[in-house]
């Protein structure tokens, strides 16, 4: 209760202060010559968001790309050499190759299942519980969903994973495939005799990659689904009239006409998928192979201590969210000029 | 009260465009001064001068005898009413009506008063506790009116404010605001397009184009003595029929037709003999035109054969379009919908006993004495 | 991210304009997606797919521990048995036991003022950035909407070391140590400062589509920027708060990596929380459906109960990244 209370009362004076401090620096604004009171009136609105910006992401931003050319003590000047590190490393390699299936991956079974359920969902009767039940994932913590998942992977010497129990009361599936006994599957990197050797994805990612799709394919549908139901009626309508089934209208008409939404879709998923930690370090904290980025850049700064090369990994990711924003801009504006012709 | 005076008025927007040029405008104390023109011609740029929403970039806005320049809005004593009416779609109508009042600190029970008052004159006072979302668009227009009337301003500021309203409503409201600009007695400068609002509603109009100023003047001697071209063609409706001409001596010659002038119109217009044996641009309004077959005018010399391609009957007259061979003429009106074609066209406002029909060739009787002529090259009016 | 401009425009206008009422008349419906069959099968086996997991954990934390552990929880439906003590054992803060609820009120303590604090501040930033005229406006913000592309872990390592030993050039302190860390402060200014882009972003987009001239027209009244602020441009944006403060709400609720960096054990949310209980007690089973349960029973109570704003929250800022 105390703690409540107290943080009551830090709450009522941080904002009351706030705004007594700008309240009194716009009451001063009126003693500015008149031309400079406008501007100067406009920077008391912006000095919040200035402050938190700079402080908390602009100069943080130049840091962590400044920390990732310095050794691991932050003390000396090390170059690209932290890079060279993440690439030559048998672990972090097999993070950054992690991360890419992720995102492709991911990204694109996410989009297919929004759409998929977004084109049938539409007009179904149902339809609103259909996609609630897809997008409550979505309203749960990523650290939730991997707690829920446990429950389907995990195995002996507890009953609990629903996974392993229906493999293992199949009748002739072979031990690879999880017949025949039982199977943690989070701990294996292989299945159905495919062993990926030590730098390539385990099997045991792609089901964490289940629980990412599982997670975002609500945000996907609801999406899609308002981009379905914005399609004019009367451009699927004159598509029926020329002689369109219910098929090729979605594919000719609505399709191309949702494309740019695809895109966005597609790309804020896979900035998600970049940046995924959480699912990861709440299922296997990144151990037997999993490990992405975002999961490396946690255990090897905040674990390990490296400062470096945990900068390095930041700056990975952030180098790799660019080319996606910006082959998003030349996607987008390619469906505009489809749109605009 | 005051009256607004503009002194060779500029502005020049961020983007370098220069939307008002040179603008001299002076409205007197408790006038209705319409300021119309074509869209794009900077009407409400000239507007939002006055009322302090955009810089003025040179020259001198006085409201009474304060230049006003770098006055804030608030502070110039005038209210505005906005084309969508820009009600607080939050507040009641009570509280739209007073919020102005409310922050200039007027006590409460004066609000009230103001208010109610307000309210009674514009026949809101049993929707006072509604929000505007609920009222209908004449209603709306109406508080937008109690918005300003309320404040008791020294100029009224008005924006296209009927352009919302449907064709009928429109012309009752035009009539009620004219009616109550006149009962309050208070300067008023109106924004409209429309030329039949400007000419109906306003003591004086002025035409703005390109955003030059034209011609101000009454409405009828505007559209008596149109100063050009563009004026005579965007006062009137239907406008001003307007072709190239000829003239000799007495005959004025328009492709193959020609008309007499009577000495009595050189007499009006004594420059006209300058353009003797030279182009003039001729203009005659529809309404000087009859079918000569029921016309009083029986004079040969004043009539012309034409072609009629359309003719629509609106009950108390007929408007006859026919084709001339005649040069055509573009009164550089940009919201003109007449295609400029190789020749030129007119339309007559004939009575409805005329017996014309599409296709035939009909006689037409020109009242010449009204007729209107400009030079072709300054395009200005040739009166003299 | 500046894909956003261009990209996330189309679903903030479907946000905004009502959509057109689709009536349900056959003849239209037919015309349009009358779902086939196999169509309405697959969206049936994935709403079953996608709600299975939720329902097994919300099931098994009803069930007693030795029948979570050895059963798995379809085995209730043919062997009910029903008992509260996993959530009483959560919920006690006994020695040993997780305590959850204390760790359910640190999410609210952490959540509720940084709501608050990031929505109020963007909606100053949004106002200024619309209707207010200075030098630099509009590169300042396509610079703030840059910073949309600056992921989370960028920021991180910098901000920490800020809260816990200070800024400073040489000898000179630029910014004092005010050990931050283990505080609500810290993981509220960090929750602010990271999700700052995206309200001003979503706030921005909706109050400067407000009409002119009813800003103009509260300058004529007499209004001065903080009157048009508090009495035009708050009340008329509330349905714009009001989807994003939603939204807001979940991120932070549902946030890991912030806790896990700024809040320490002690004011930790649930989610860190759950994840340390995962981790440490890898074989209470039992509890760790109920934590899962009390962790997300919030989220998923204000997802029903506001669906709406929620999701036009989603559909104006498509997410933040
Ligand atoms: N903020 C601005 N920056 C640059 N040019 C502008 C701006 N506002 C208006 N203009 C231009 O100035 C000219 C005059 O605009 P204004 O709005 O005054 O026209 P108007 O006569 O009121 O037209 P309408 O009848 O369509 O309302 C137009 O060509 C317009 O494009
Ligand atoms: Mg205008």
């Amino acid at each position: 209760m105390g703690d409540l209370i107290s943080a009551i009362i830090t709450v009522v004076v941080a904002i009351g202060g706030l705004l007594a401090l700008l309240g009194g620096l716009y009451w001063l604004t009126s003693k500015l010559p008149k031309k400079w009171q406008e501007g100067a009136r406009s920077w008391v609105f912006l000095l919040p968001t200035m402050v938190a910006l700079i402080v908390g992401l602009l100069i943080p931003t130049i840091r962590t790309i400044y920390l990732s050319l310095l050794d691991d003590n932050g003390k000396s000047f090390v170059g690209l050499s932290n890079f060279k590190v993440i690439f030559t490393t048998r672990g972090t390699r097999l993070t950054v190759f992690n991360s890419i299936v992720w995102v492709a991956l991911g990204t694109t079974v996410t989009v297919i299942i929004g759409l998929v359920v977004a084109r049938f969902a539409d007009g179904m009767r149902g339809e609103k519980s259909a996609k609630s039940a897809i997008f409550i994932p979505g309203a749960i913590s990523l650290v939730g969903a991997g707690i829920i998942w446990k429950f389907v992977y995990d195995g002996p010497p507890f009953e609990v994973g629903m996974l392993n129990s229906i493999t293992k009361s199949i009748p002739g599936l072979p031990a690879s495939m999880g017949g025949n006994g039982d199977r943690i599957w989070l701990l294996e990197r292989g299945f159905a005799g495919a062993d990926p050797p030590g730098s390539a994805p385990g099997f045991n990612t792609f089901l964490l990659i289940v629980i990412f799709i599982w997670a975002s394919a609500g945000f996907a549908t609801v999406i899609f689904s308002a981009a379905i139901k914005g399609v004019p009626d009367e451009l699927i309508e004159a598509a029926r009239v020329d002689g369109a089934t219910d098929r090729q209208a979605f594919y000719k008409v609505t399709l191309p006409y949702i494309r740019s939404t695809i895109v966005t879709v597609a790309t804020i998923v896979t900035i998600g998928g970049l940046k995924a930690f959480d699912i990861v370090a709440a299922t296997t904290g990144g151990r037997f192979g999993t490990s992405t980025i975002a999961n490396e850049f946690y255990v090897t700064k905040f674990v390990q201590g490296r400062g470096g090369l945990g900068s390095a990994l930041a700056v990975l990711i952030f180098v790799l969210v660019i080319p996606v924003v910006f082959m998003n801009r030349q996607a987008q504006k390619r469906a505009e000029e489809m749109m605009g012709a | 009260m005051a009256g607004v005076t503009l002194n060779s008025v500029n502005k020049v927007y961020d983007n370098g465009f220069h939307a008002i040029h040179d603008l001299d405008l002076d409205i007197q104390d408790e006038e209705f001064l319409v300021l119309v023109g074509p869209s794009g011609c900077g009407k409400s740029t000239a507007l939002r001068m006055v009322a302090g929403l955009e810089t003025i970039t040179s020259g001198e806005m006085r409201i009474g005898d304060r230049v006003v320049n770098d006055v804030e809005p608030k502070d110039r004593d005038i209210a505005m009413v906005f084309q969508n009416y820009a009600l607080y779609p939050h507040m009641s109508v009570y509280d739209n009506i007073g919020f102005a009042l409310k922050l200039a600190k007027v006590p409460k029970d004066e609000i009230d008063e103001r208010v109610r008052k307000a309210a009674g004159i514009l026949e809101l006072t049993s929707n006072l506790d509604r929000k505007p979302g609920q009222l209908s668009g004449g209603q709306r227009q109406r508080v937008a009116m109690g918005r300003a009337i309320v404040r008791q301003p020294s100029a009224f500021l008005m924006d296209e404010p009927l352009s919302n309203l449907d064709a009928k409503l429109r012309v009752q409201m035009r009539a009620e605001i004219a009616g109550l600009q006149r009962q309050l007695a208070v300067t008023t400068l109106y924004v409209t397009h429309d030329q039949i609002e400007a000419m109906t509603m306003g003591d004086r109009v002025a035409v703005l184009k390109d955003g030059y100023l034209q011609q101000v003047d009454t409405p009828q001697n505007l559209y008596d003595r149109p100063v050009n071209l563009f004026v005579a063609a965007f006062i009137g409706s239907p406008s001003m029929n307007l072709c190239e001409a000829q003239l000799n001596g007495s005959e004025l010659r328009f492709g193959s037709r020609s008309v007499a002038l009577p000495d009595s119109l050189f007499a009006a217009r004594p420059a006209l003999r300058g353009f003797d044996g030279r182009k003039v641009i001729m203009g005659f309004r529809p309404e000087d035109l009859e079918d000569a077959a029921i016309s009083g005018d029986q004079d040969p010399a004043h009539r012309f054969s034409a072609q009629v391609s359309l003719v629509e009957a609106l009950g108390s007259e007929l408007m006859v379009h026919f084709d001339l061979d005649a040069a055509p003429v573009d009164s550089g009106d940009p919201d003109a919908v007449e295609v400029i074609g190789e020749h030129a066209t007119g339309v007559g406002r004939f009575s409805p006993r005329s017996r014309v029909r599409p296709g035939e060739n009909v006689e037409v009787a020109l009242d010449v004495a009204n007729m209107h002529f400009f030079d072709p090259d300054s395009r200005l009016a040739v009166w003299g | 991210m500046s894909m956003v401009d261009p990209t996330l425009a189309p679903a903030a206008t479907e946000a905004k304009t009502p959509k057109r009422k689709r009536p349900l008349s056959t003849g239209q419906a037919t015309s349009r997606s009358l779902t086939s069959r196999p169509g309405r099968i697959i969206v049936y086996c994935l709403m079953f797919l996608w709600t299975v997991p939720t329902f097994g954990i919300l099931v098994s934390s009803f069930r007693p521990e030795i029948d979570v552990k050895t059963s798995g929880w379809w085995k209730w439906f043919t062997d009910p048995s029903i008992t509260l003590t996993n959530y009483r054992r959560v919920l006690s803060s006994a020695p040993g036991d997780d305590n959850m609820a204390k760790f359910f009120m640190n999410s609210l303590i952490i959540t509720i003022p940084a709501v608050v604090l990031s929505v109020g501040i963007a909606m100053l930033a949004a106002y200024a950035f619309s209707w207010m005229n200075f030098k630099g406006r509009d590169w300042l913000f396509v610079g703030v909407v840059a910073l949309l592309m600056v992921p989370l872990q960028m920021s991180l390592i910098p901000m920490l070391q800020l809260f816990s030993g200070g800024a400073h050039i040489g000898s000179v302190t630029i910014f004092p140590d005010l050990n931050l860390v283990g505080t609500y402060v810290g993981v509220w200014i960090a929750h602010v400062a990271f999700g700052l882009p995206i309200c001003i972003f979503i706030l921005k987009n909706f109050v400067s589509a407000l009409p002119k001239e009813l800003i103009e027209s509260a300058r004529i009244d007499g209004a001065g920027h903080v009157t048009t602020f508090v009495r035009l441009v708050m009340p008329l944006s509330v349905p714009a708060i009001a989807s994003l403060g939603i939204f807001q709400f979940m991120w932070i609720w549902n946030d890991y990596l912030i806790a896990l960096i700024f809040a320490g054990r002690d004011k930790a949310p649930v989610t860190m929380k759950l994840a340390q209980v995962a981790g440490e007690r890898g074989n209470a089973w039992h509890l760790l459906t109920a934590s899962g349960m009390v962790s997300m029973i919030l989220p998923i109570a204000v997802f029903f109960a506001l669906q709406r704003y929620f999701v036009r929250g989603l559909l104006a800022g498509a997410v933040k990244g």
